[in-house]
């Protein structure tokens, strides 16, 4: 569904954070082989706070308490995909991925392959990306890039409170692994949201969110909103078509081309390292398909291939921002 | 129950055809693995044949097995066919897994069997989550997890066996102390005398038998199973035992002497069933070469289709990656089939 079909239904408003719990509510009371599992998602309601109320409204049996141990739960979320349930799992921060990357990337990215497609495995993996709290290097990483990099794996990464339904209730239905990366700053913020019960933002589609002419801005995440400032700021000086990709893998390449080719400019905006990355990958494609669209070059918007650091002046120089978008389109527009 | 359980006549012959089988498969297996006709690596059961046909004989039809890098015995113990495994050994299409899997990653998860496993303590956490379905959706099964005693040294075998233990599942995890984890003896591996003295941790019964006895390895699962469906949560079972072969076929065994290896076999755990069952009057050595042989005809007909099937194609490479398809196999794997040819659309 287009972000415009999607503006056609009915819709409410709310947060990211409240899409996304909606979309765990409403796949809980649709099938029962369904549960949520993840460190403190029960009574304590996810510490992001993302499960709240679950707990109380579906029990402790479809909304579980695991030990602190990712490589465990993560292990038996494969297991249990394998044989006959669908675990939505909370990775707590997608940094201790490191903890359970035995899990990911050897059984369940590997699993439906080896076994000649005759295991299914609709797991669902929740976790939190990103900086701007404080919270430092190993609680503030960007890690869809290895997840999106791996066979077997499928990478969304929501931007607006409506993907964030649509993509999460999408990934639970999905019969392959698939892992939503939600950035934390944008739980509060808010948006129109449609309340259908079957919305769901299909794995692979991306959002053409603002239309444009000058310059095509992909963006992800929370750069998703911070690019549409922008674009609202140069309206009159530049014309900016904002994309969200919201699946990196499989990746909409169709979308971005089509504005490219319209557009004749690029700049991709993702928070991850630069280097060798989702950046990397969505160039890579355009000038594939469409170099001889491309009137300057590509600008990419990210880490500069640092980590997180803790103080708020260090961790506002590495960030990427508006200012990065805004500055990126100026270069080239 | 299970399609066969050492409580009858039949059963226990049963037991004592599938390691004659195991044995056969995994004679024939190291042959044609020498004769450079299976590529890959092989790890062989012989010895071994005890834990896995034990443990299965107390397991329902439909229970789950999570297995080992040496897998063959567990399949074969589950009720897999050997031609199928042995299909899978050549890589061919008619496999287990279409090819895709060999050696160390047989399944069949219709089966109850969840793979082989080329990780090194893998394996529990996914029995802990076999277990786990089971347990969310009130069926009447048990899923266990086979471990090394090498693997006993992995964090995530601890995790799984300490979800499994918190959530009460019905899991149960079989560990073959096969003493040597590739080259290194279990004492340098591990500073207990039992391996099943982990289990006191995680408040769960920990017992350990003599893993060339299958009666007590199946007693001690049936016990274990039995515990799991009253709700009460897994066991750790050790199983002593040996591995006749090297840790994988090449492998040339600095680490321990022949007299070792002969103690061992004095011991062995076909040869000691079957002495017990022409005791009990219920075989004669006659039969029991005909079964043998059987065994062998069987390992023979697998090696037969194994080696006249067919290959897979090779497009068949990119499929099964996902359940639902995306573009990027068709885009990447086009390419790759080119020639070095321009990529993409953009030919201006
Ligand atoms: C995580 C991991 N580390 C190392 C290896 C290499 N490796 C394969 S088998 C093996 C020994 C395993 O010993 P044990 O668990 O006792 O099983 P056994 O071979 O004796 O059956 C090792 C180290 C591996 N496959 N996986």
């Amino acid at each position: 569904m287009t972000a415009q079909a999607e503006l056609e239904l009915e819709t409410e408003t709310m947060t990211v954070r409240e899409a996304i719990r909606q979309a765990l509510r409403e796949e809980l009371q649709r099938d029962e082989d369904v549960y949520l599992m993840g460190e403190d998602v029960g009574l304590f309601g996810g510490v992001l706070e993302v499960t709240s109320g679950l707990f109380e409204e579906f029990g402790e049996e479809r909304v579980r308490d695991t030990p602190i141990s990712e490589a465990g739960f993560m292990g038996a979320a494969t297991g249990a995909a394998a044989t006959g349930t669908r675990p939505v799992v909370e990775l707590m921060f997608s940094d201790f991925a490191g903890v359970a990357m035995e899990q990911i990337m050897n059984q369940m990215a590997k699993m439906h392959y080896m076994f000649g497609g005759k295991a299914e495995l609709p797991v669902t993996v929740r976790t939190t990306e990103g900086g701007g709290m404080g919270a430092a290097s190993q609680h503030s990483g960007t890690v869809h890039t290895w997840i999106a990099h791996f066979p077997g794996l499928k990478a969304v990464a929501p931007g607006t409170a409506a993907s964030a339904k649509g993509l999460t209730k999408a990934a639970i239905r999905s019969d392959d692994p698939v892992f939503v990366f939600e950035n934390k700053m944008i739980y509060e913020q808010s948006g129109e949201v449609p309340t259908d019960e079957d919305f769901t933002v299909p794995i692979g589609e991306a959002a053409v969110e603002r239309e444009g002419d000058d310059v095509t801005v992909v963006a992800t995440q929370r750069l998703v909103g911070e690019s549409l400032g922008v674009a609202d700021s140069l309206e009159g000086d530049v014309s900016v078509e904002v994309i969200d990709p919201r699946s990196l893998y499989p990746l909409d390449t169709e979308t971005i081309v089509e504005s490219v080719e319209k557009t004749g400019r690029l700049v991709v905006a993702d928070e991850s390292p630069l280097s060798y990355g989702t950046h990397a990958e969505i160039v890579a494609r355009v000038q594939e398909e469409a170099f001889f669209s491309l009137d300057a070059p590509i600008q990419r918007v990210g880490t500069p291939d640092t980590h997180i650091p803790f103080s708020p002046p260090l961790e506002q120089e590495v960030l990427p921002d508006d200012d990065d978008v805004r500055a990126a389109i100026e270069r080239i527009a | 129950m299970a399609d066969f359980d050492l409580d009858s006549a039949d059963g226990r012959r049963e037991a004592l055809r599938r390691m004659v089988t195991i044995r056969a498969f995994d004679e024939e297996a190291g042959d044609r693995f020498a004769d450079g006709e299976i590529p890959g690596f092989v790890h062989l059961y012989i010895g071994e044949e005890a834990v896995g046909v034990g443990a299965c004989a107390s397991l329902d039809s439909d229970d789950y097995i999570a297995s080992t890098h040496r897998g063959h015995g567990h399949c074969i113990a589950k009720g897999l066919d050997p031609k199928y495994m042995m299909a899978e050994l050549y890589g061919k299409a008619e496999g287990y897994c279409n090819g895709k899997g060999g050696s160390m990653h047989i399944a069949d998860v219709d089966a109850g069997m969840l793979g082989a496993n080329g990780i090194v303590g893998a394996g529990p956490p996914l029995a802990t989550g076999a277990a786990l379905s089971i347990d969310y959706q009130d069926r009447d099964q048990v899923a266990v997890g086979f471990l090394g005693d090498g693997a006993v040294a992995q964090g995530q075998v601890h995790e799984a066996i300490n979800l499994a233990s918190t959530w009460d599942l019905p899991a149960i995890f079989v560990v073959e102390n096969n003493h040597y984890g590739e080259g290194t003896p279990v004492e340098k591996q591990h500073n207990l005398e039992n391996l099943s003295d982990t289990a006191q941790a995680y408040d769960i019964p920990g017992v350990t038998v003599d893993g060339m006895d299958i009666t007590a390895v199946a007693e001690a699962v049936a016990e274990a199973r039995e515990r799991a469906r009253a709700g009460d949560g897994p066991t750790m079972v050790e199983a002593q035992t040996y591995r006749y072969r090297g840790h994988y076929e090449g492998d040339e065994e600095p680490y321990r002497d022949e007299d070792e290896i002969e103690r061992w076999k004095d011991r062995d755990p076909i040869e000691s069933f079957k002495d017990r069952l022409i005791e009990r009057g219920e075989l004669t050595d006659e039969e029991f070469d005909e079964l043998r042989s059987d065994a062998e005809a069987t390992i023979e007909n697998a090696v037969e289709y194994a080696q006249e099937t067919d290959s897979p194609d090779p497009t068949a490479a990119y499929e099964d990656v996902f359940a639902d398809r995306p573009p990027e196999l068709d885009r990447f794997a086009n390419v790759a089939r080119t020639d070095g040819g321009a990529n993409g659309g953009d030919h201006r």
